[in-house]
């Protein structure tokens, strides 16, 4: 139980410095970046006390906009996906996740890729409609959402790949 | 009572949610209003401190083109300053220049820099602790940035002029028709002059520079180069797309202007509004 706290805390911070010290000077093509900080929401434990998951997917998304200047657009995209993320498990991996002690590292690679692929989509569509705060922008918006999507869901799975041997 | 607590706790993650969301969506648009300034910002000690740790290796980076970079000011300095003393020697010294004390230069080191978002700002290195307040203007030896807008002791932000909040007074360096500058959210090389009437002479390549009408920055500071222009809806104004001479995506080092007139010409200002 401590272990798994223990390794949450640290995953959080390191998460947060990655992002905001490395990939957020990546910008490339001019404006693509990968968020790779969502991971920490999509590996938080699936059983997990929701009410905590809630106010911390606020924490994390509040930690980037600090640094980014950008007001709550983060933390306003990670409350959303931590909310609706068991809705996302249930269409992913099926009804009876959480009667099971699932890991990520276990699951069918569709199943995996659907339930990244749709949460990354969602969060980073709220984050840059949040961002440009009109409608006339909105091809804009899916654009950004499009290709920083893409690379992040490469980054996320490439990252659940190396390290997967600590999450089994 | 008892029904209203137990509805309250089924429903608590969805309070919970709703009370977040809110919260973020709050603090969102604070920072879409101009000069409501949020508390949330990157020049507090914590984020400053961080960016601050790690620009100390990124500048190592570059410190080769800051070198040449400051070369170039100095020839050029120096060679306004020789022929500056010609003048002064030959003819009877009246003042044209528009740098005569009127403006207060300080030196800082942009610590965090972004262009890649809708509404970018830039965190300094220097804050009150050297004088640095709002509303003073940032430059480099290549052209206008942006103008300082939250200080705390050590580190100050800068709304970079890629910023859809900013609008900078900006004119032809050759005739006197002036606009202003805002930035429609594209290209981090490209900002819009709009407001530029019909009757000015525009032609592609002329050079925009910060306009006089501005208490922020001298007149004359160069902003870019015109890369083409079309007029508006009404047909009667130029919008105007300029390619700037800074590079925004690596700046290093900056110039903090302060204009000691400042606060005399707006509180004549506002007497005469009292009147």
């Amino acid at each position: 139980m401590n272990n798994s706290i223990l390794k949450n805390i640290i995953r959080f911070v390191g998460l947060v410095f990655i992002q905001v010290l490395i990939l957020n000077n990546i910008n490339f093509l001019g404006y693509i970046n990968p968020y790779l900080y969502v991971l920490f929401i999509l590996l938080y434990p699936f059983n997990g006390n929701q009410s905590i998951f809630l106010v911390l997917a606020f924490l994390l998304g509040f930690s980037i906009d600090l640094f980014e200047d950008s007001g709550g657009i983060h933390a306003a995209a990670c409350t959303v996906i931590a909310f609706i993320r068991p809705n996302l498990l249930r269409f992913s991996f099926g009804i009876s996740y959480d009667h099971q002690n699932l890991r990520l590292s276990t699951t069918p690679i569709g199943a995996r890729l659907s339930y990244i692929f749709i949460s990354i989509l969602i969060h980073h569509f709220i984050l840059f409609f949040l961002e440009m705060f009109s409608l006339s922008h909105i091809i804009i918006v899916l654009k950004k959402t499009l290709f920083s999507g893409i690379f992040s869901v490469i980054m996320i799975m490439l990252s659940l790949a190396v390290f997967s041997k600590k999450y089994r | 009572m008892q029904q209203i607590f137990n509805f309250l706790i089924r429903n608590k993650n969805n309070i919970l949610f709703l009370f977040l969301l809110s919260l973020a969506v709050f603090f969102t648009i604070q920072t879409h209003s101009y000069h409501k300034s949020s508390f949330i910002s990157s020049a507090n000690s914590l984020t400053g401190g961080i960016y601050s740790w790690a620009n100390d290796f990124d500048k190592y980076m570059h410190l080769d083109e800051y070198n040449k970079r400051l070369m170039e000011e100095n020839k050029q300095l120096r060679n306004v300053l020789t022929n500056l003393n010609d003048t002064i020697s030959v003819e009877n010294y009246t003042d044209t220049s528009s740098f005569d004390g009127t403006y207060y230069f300080r030196t800082a080191r942009v610590i965090n820099n972004n262009y890649a978002k809708r509404n970018n700002f830039l965190t300094l290195n220097q804050g009150k602790e050297v004088g640095i307040k709002s509303e003073f203007g940032v430059i480099t030896s290549k052209g206008v940035i942006g103008i300082i807008d939250r200080v705390n002791n050590r580190f100050s932000r800068v709304i970079s002029i890629l910023n859809s909040e900013s609008r900078i007074n900006a004119q032809l360096s050759k005739t006197n028709h002036f606009g202003s500058l805002i930035w429609n959210g594209k290209n981090p090389n490209i900002v819009q002059l709009i407001d530029v009437p019909r009757q000015a002479p525009v032609k592609e390549g002329d050079t925009i520079v910060t306009g006089g009408k501005s208490l922020i920055f001298p007149e004359g500071i160069p902003i870019g180069s015109i890369e083409d222009f079309k007029l508006d809806q009404s047909e009667s104004y130029y919008t105007i797309n300029v390619k700037l001479f800074n590079d925004m995506t690596n700046i290093g080092y900056v110039y903090v202007i302060e204009n000691l007139e400042r606060e005399e010409i707006l509180e004549l200002e506002e007497q005469e509004d009292e009147q």
